[in-house]
């Protein structure tokens, strides 16, 4: 259920961003998403759908890559991803070990268009039809 | 023609930005404030009322309660001693940085020592909402499982406190300690433990001196700052 204020957060950035930067409108959106926030895709993906609309980032494709949850061995410094139920390192065994990745989400970029390409594309549209 | 964009920007920015104003609020005030998160039924309103009483002695102490329907939460802090607010989420799975700002306006934080806010119960979505307290405390039960550390890892990265409610109930249910201590450690190693039951208050002192300490240790920085 926390999908929804998660996609508002990334809209709301996508928009500060893309303000800032004069673009006309945003096409895509890329998204880093750590295993451990729990984000699922498709969620996401149907909340931006929805309140994206009417902003300048109306449209506009999300990308989502997932970083899956890593541990780092303190023992013997191997680096794993886990298994479900089991934390020790596969290597040497020990259960002394710390998270290498997977946390957070963030917006790692924006792909926006500009003002007089946006205009261009427009008018090509409408030579199209 | 498109342009990229570098972004990199927490997606929690906004809530983080009203946990940043919840803390100054907490701190000019001289409150040390604790989010309590777990499961439902782990006793997380149970250790309210066991730790009330005993802050009570010597601190103010208030309690924000968060609950998707009832007050139910909030009577139970009041009858223990403390100062409540209820926030009724009305359906929302957790508490954020704006609703614990709502619930600040509502109390005397110049009156108040300590501030327990008691999350909704849920191990997923509490996690990822900073609300601008001190420490975040989860607190486990016994009969949940040993499994949890690997179930649920995102909750236990950003604790800074971890009780174990229910050991009461050890000898009746297969929970291995040592397992479940092991989870914790990998997923966060600064974690302070306490092992209690708020049914019979066994352990459940330790767990009142770390709060007691954490208020002190604020009390005496401030009084080092003014």
């Amino acid at each position: 259920m926390h999908e929804l204020p998660i996609t508002q957060g990334i809209l709301d950035l996508v928009v500060e961003h893309a303000g800032r930067a004069g673009a006309a409108r945003v096409t895509d959106v890329h998204v880093v998403a750590g295993e451990l926030s729990g984000v699922v895709d498709e969620c996401i993906g149907f909340y931006w759908e929805i309140i994206s609309r009417e902003t300048i980032a109306a449209g506009a494709c999300l990308h989502i890559r997932r970083v899956p949850l890593a541990f780092e061995c303190r023992g013997c410094g191997a680096r794993f991803a886990h298994e479900d139920g089991d934390f020790t390192c596969p290597t040497c065994g020990d259960a002394s070990v710390r998270v290498a990745s997977g946390d957070g989400v963030r917006v790692e970029a924006i792909d926006v268009e500009e003002v007089a390409d946006a205009v261009t594309t427009g008018q090509n549209r409408a030579e199209e039809t | 023609m498109t342009r990229k964009i570098p972004v990199v920007e927490e997606i929690t920015k906004a809530n983080d930005e009203i946990a940043a104003i919840n803390r100054t609020r907490l701190d000019e005030a001289g409150v040390v404030a604790l989010n309590l998160m777990a499961s439902p039924g782990a006793g997380k309103t149970s250790l309210i009322e066991r730790t009330v009483p005993r802050l009570a002695e010597n601190l103010r102490v208030g309690v924000v309660g968060g609950d998707i329907a009832t007050t139910l939460d909030a009577e139970r802090a009041a009858d223990a001693g403390a100062i409540a607010v209820q926030i009724t989420t009305g359906g929302a799975c957790h508490l954020d940085a704006p609703m614990v700002r709502n619930a600040l306006a509502q109390l005397p934080l110049e009156e108040l020592d300590v501030l327990v806010v008691e999350n909704v119960g849920n191990l997923i979505c509490p996690a990822s909402f900073a609300l601008g307290t001190h420490a975040n405390v989860l607190v486990a039960s016994v009969p949940e499982g040993d499994d949890k550390p690997f179930k649920h890892p995102r909750i236990y990265r950003g604790v800074d406190v971890l009780v174990i409610n229910k050991i009461d109930l050890l000898p009746y249910v297969d929970f291995d300690m040592r397992r479940f201590h092991e989870g914790v450690r990998a997923l966060n190693e600064e974690l302070a433990t306490f092992e209690l039951s708020c049914r019979t208050g066994d352990g459940v002192e330790p767990w009142v001196e770390w709060v007691r300490q954490r208020v002190g240790a604020c009390a005496t920085a401030a009084r080092g700052a003014s």
